[in-house]
């Protein structure tokens, strides 16, 4: 409502000739404060999306939760495997995308599953899957954006991975450490407390602290929410604060409706009690969801562009380069651009510079028989 | 007294009818008041991952606080912490020891999880094998640390049973009594858990693991024994904190919506527990353990050494035998080695002469030869100094030459000047 009116006053100033007083000194209108809305417009226009992974041993709750967020049922036909299956299992990943619209803007959402993740006996780099996976988005998005048509970039990159890290333990396990150590400078990585039912208040107080040391303890970088500006108002940097605070945040998923409090909510009912999954009381879910989707969605998306694929793009090239110069000592014919498709472009030239080697060699030959042939002589 | 014998003294046994009290049926008292004095010991095994709440269940389950620290989650192998104690109820001693994981399923690879277990469980039972095949044995007051009951501790997932689970399950059942429990159940609903157990005992059953199911032979408990079994796996939930709930202090857990009490049946199965696994079936528990899995193991200890129940006639053979035959072979065993080791260290010997004269046949060639040298220079040397004075005697007999010639030579110089003076003389 009021874009449209501000375009409407816009539009006025624009056509009709603006009155200038020498003696008032009126502040030049220029124009440019509608660029927000001009912005706003746009996006509404282009639509957004969002790529979030979900990582954690089976039984965690996160499809529960990921259907808990999104209000919607994003594993219909699900197949879960048998203990007997698990045992030598490898980790999968699944995509499911789904368009989802809210007021007139539409959002194309993407979780990526991690299938049989720690599920397996022996689950010694069980990450690599996934890193391997993300791995990959980065170098697609990589050669996407050095080719020549550059029109429809699509952009698969991991926005955001959330971890779900299990209750019935005393804090973080090695499995959980190596993997958050794994994917820390990959992408955005928010840890969870998964099934935060089975913890009275002390408790979970007791494992968000403990959880807090050792990934301080472990060196591992979660997902900071940034600072809030100085000139935000108190309430708004005491909620940041309780936000900061708050993490890693203890969620409890549900999808089913009970009735509670003589009000029709999101809950679980147990025999002593109904657990509500937005009271804030209960869990953090309600943190969860403004966090991830009411007022970081965009940060975490900017983070994984300048931070992690810069890092990315980087460390590549820098690869790139140490390979090739590793391979001739002398000025190499070709000149150092972004390969488009990297792989095959190194193979060709080492086989370039092999050949050459391989010429030198013979001629190195050829004069070192001149020589002796001369020193007979 | 051959068991035919025996077999037959059964058959020719008539009932007779008693015509009045004689007395025996204090037999079964005689034997109560014999193991009261005795006190009763029972060994239990709590498998589970660590903070699953084992020590906790231990706890709210024997009503008394056992001293437990938290384990780490870093533990690089799965170690098992055994503690001991003495309680007392009524004026039955009970000596209980409570055997725990510590850093079961935190490793990355539980491959070898299982195995730390199971090589627990086989000492107990070898050392009781050694204490019964001794000479002089004192089972009576043997302190029996064989496991009679495994408690282990499912995490509730509320999908199916872990790998592992599955895996170390199926180690152990043919050790141990296992009784599954469902860990937390406070997390999952009434209707989640209903599909949880059937999903557990399905697993169960179509790999084969034989979990340890109560005795239904026995009229007086068959009834609830059979209830119980259709329960299994127990839903558990522990605690050690009171709430105050109407005016009594109950153990529960107190969440901001509601209170779960732990002895409520409604709320959970640990009411069930306690009483299947102490108050009904606890000797049946010792029983089992000693019976079929102390003698399976048992079987095949003794099948490995080489003992058999007959030999390859088919004849029975007594242990006696088997053990003369054993040990002929092992001292058979033990001389012909004695007897390789002698050879051996007479043919080191042998080698480490013919290497001595080698070695002196060698010095004694060098010996020579710097002899030979010795006397080639010493000739050498005569040779020179032979030279040496030949030339001194020239030189000598040169030198008087000179020196006759020199004097011969003065005096024809003063003869001239003579001649020369006369003549000079002579003209003037």
């Amino acid at each position: 409502m009021d874009a449209i009116m501000l375009q409407e006053k816009l539009v006025e100033r624009l056509l009709c000739p603006r009155v200038r007083t020498s003696r008032q000194k009126e502040k030049q209108y220029v124009g440019f404060a509608t660029l927000p809305n001009q912005v706003h417009r746009k996006s509404v226009k282009k639509g957004f999306d969002f790529t979030l992974m979900v990582a954690g041993e089976s039984g965690m709750g996160k499809s529960t939760l990921v259907n808990s967020l999104f209000l919607t049922d994003l594993y219909k036909d699900r197949k879960l495997l048998n203990a007997e299956e698990r045992i030598n299992q490898t980790v999968e990943i699944i995509k499911h995308t789904v368009d989802i619209e809210e007021k007139g803007v539409k959002l194309k959402l993407t979780i990526v599953d991690t299938p049989g993740f720690g599920d397996a006996v022996n689950n010694n780099e069980c990450w690599k899957p996934i890193t391997d996976y993300i791995d990959q988005q980065f170098e697609q998005y990589f050669r996407d954006e050095s080719g020549l048509n550059r029109k429809n970039i699509q952009d698969n990159r991991v926005h955001c991975c959330l971890y779900f890290i299990p209750p019935f333990g005393h804090g973080l396990r090695p499995v959980d450490v190596e993997f958050m150590k794994a994917l820390h400078e990959k992408v955005n990585v928010v840890p969870l407390i998964a099934k935060a039912d089975c913890l009275t208040p002390s408790e979970i107080k007791k494992l968000k602290d403990r959880v807090r040391d050792e990934i301080e303890r472990f060196g591992i970088k979660v997902y900071q929410f940034p600072e809030c500006d100085s000139d935000e108002d108190e309430e708004f940097k005491q909620l940041d604060k309780e936000l900061k605070e708050c993490c890693p945040f203890a969620v409890i998923g549900s999808n089913t409706v009970v009735e509670a409090r003589g009000q029709r909510v999101r809950g679980r009912l147990y025999p002593w009690g109904i657990v509500e999954v937005e009271n804030q009381s209960h869990c953090d879910f309600v943190k969860l969801r403004n966090i991830l989707i009411r007022s970081h969605m965009h940060d975490l998306k900017d983070v994984t562009c300048d931070v992690h694929y810069e890092n990315y793009r980087a460390q590549c090239i820098q690869d790139m380069t140490s390979k090739l110069t590793q391979d001739n000592r002398m000025e190499s014919p070709i000149p150092m651009l972004p390969l488009p498709t990297p792989d095959v472009e190194t193979d060709r030239l080492i086989k370039m510079k092999d050949e050459e080697l391989a010429r030198m060699q013979e001629m190195l030959n050829k004069m070192q028989q001149q020589i002796h042939d001369g020193k007979d002589q | 007294m051959t068991t035919s014998d025996v077999a037959q003294g059964d058959k020719n046994a008539r009932p007779l009818s008693l015509s009045g009290h004689v007395g025996f049926d204090s037999l079964p008292h005689q034997l109560v008041n014999k193991s009261t004095c005795q006190g009763f010991c029972f060994n239990i095994l709590c498998i589970g991952e660590t903070g699953i709440g084992k020590s906790t269940l231990m706890d709210t389950l024997f009503n008394t606080n056992f001293e437990n620290f938290e384990s780490s989650h870093f533990e690089p192998k799965v170690k098992l912490r055994a503690q001991t104690y003495d309680l007392q109820e009524s004026n039955v001693r009970l000596k209980l020891t409570i055997v725990n994981t510590v850093g079961f399923g935190d490793q990355m690879n539980k491959q070898e999880s299982y195995q730390h277990v199971v090589d627990y469980i086989d000492t107990q039972f070898e050392s009781y094998l050694q204490e019964e095949l001794k000479i002089k044995r004192s089972l009576h007051n043997y302190h029996d640390s064989r496991i009679h009951a495994c408690l282990y501790f499912i995490a509730p997932s509320g999908h199916s049973l872990k790998s592992l689970d599955l895996v170390t399950m199926k180690k152990l059942d043919s050790k141990v009594n296992i009784i599954p429990v469902i860990a937390k159940a406070d997390t999952i609903s009434k209707s989640e858990l209903h599909k949880f157990k059937i999903k557990i005992m399905s697993e169960l059953v179509s790999n084969g693991v034989q979990i340890y199911q109560f005795p239904t032979d026995d009229e007086t408990v068959s009834k609830i024994n059979t209830a119980m079994n259709g329960i299994l796996p127990f839903a558990v939930v522990g605690s050690s904190e009171e709430v105050k709930i109407g005016n009594k202090m109950v153990k529960a857990r107190q969440y901001p919506w509601g209170v779960v009490q732990v002895e409520n049946e409604n709320h959970c199965d640990f009411v069930k527990l306690r009483e299947m696994l102490i108050c009904v079936n606890m000797e049946d528990l010792r029983e089992q353990t000693h019976t079929r899995h102390y003698e399976l193991y048992r079987r095949c200890k003794l099948e490995e050494m080489g003992f058999t129940d007959t030999n390859p006639e088919s004849k029975p053979v007594s242990l006696q035998e088997t053990y003369e035959a054993k040990r002929h072979e092992f001292l058979g065993d033990l001389q012909r080695r004695e007897e390789e080791m002698r050879q051996m260290f007479v043919q080191r010997v042998k080698e480490k002469e013919t290497e001595l004269k080698e070695a002196e046949r060698e010095l004694q060639g060098k010996f020579e030869q710097l002899k030979r040298l010795h006397s080639e220079e010493k000739s050498k040397l005569d040779e020179k100094r032979r030279s040496l004075e030949d030339e001194i005697n020239t030189f000598s007999k040169k030198k008087t030459a000179t020196e006759l010639l020199q004097g011969q030579s003065f005096n024809t110089n003063a003869n001239l000047k003579k001649d020369k003076d006369r003549k000079n003389s002579g003209f003037m």
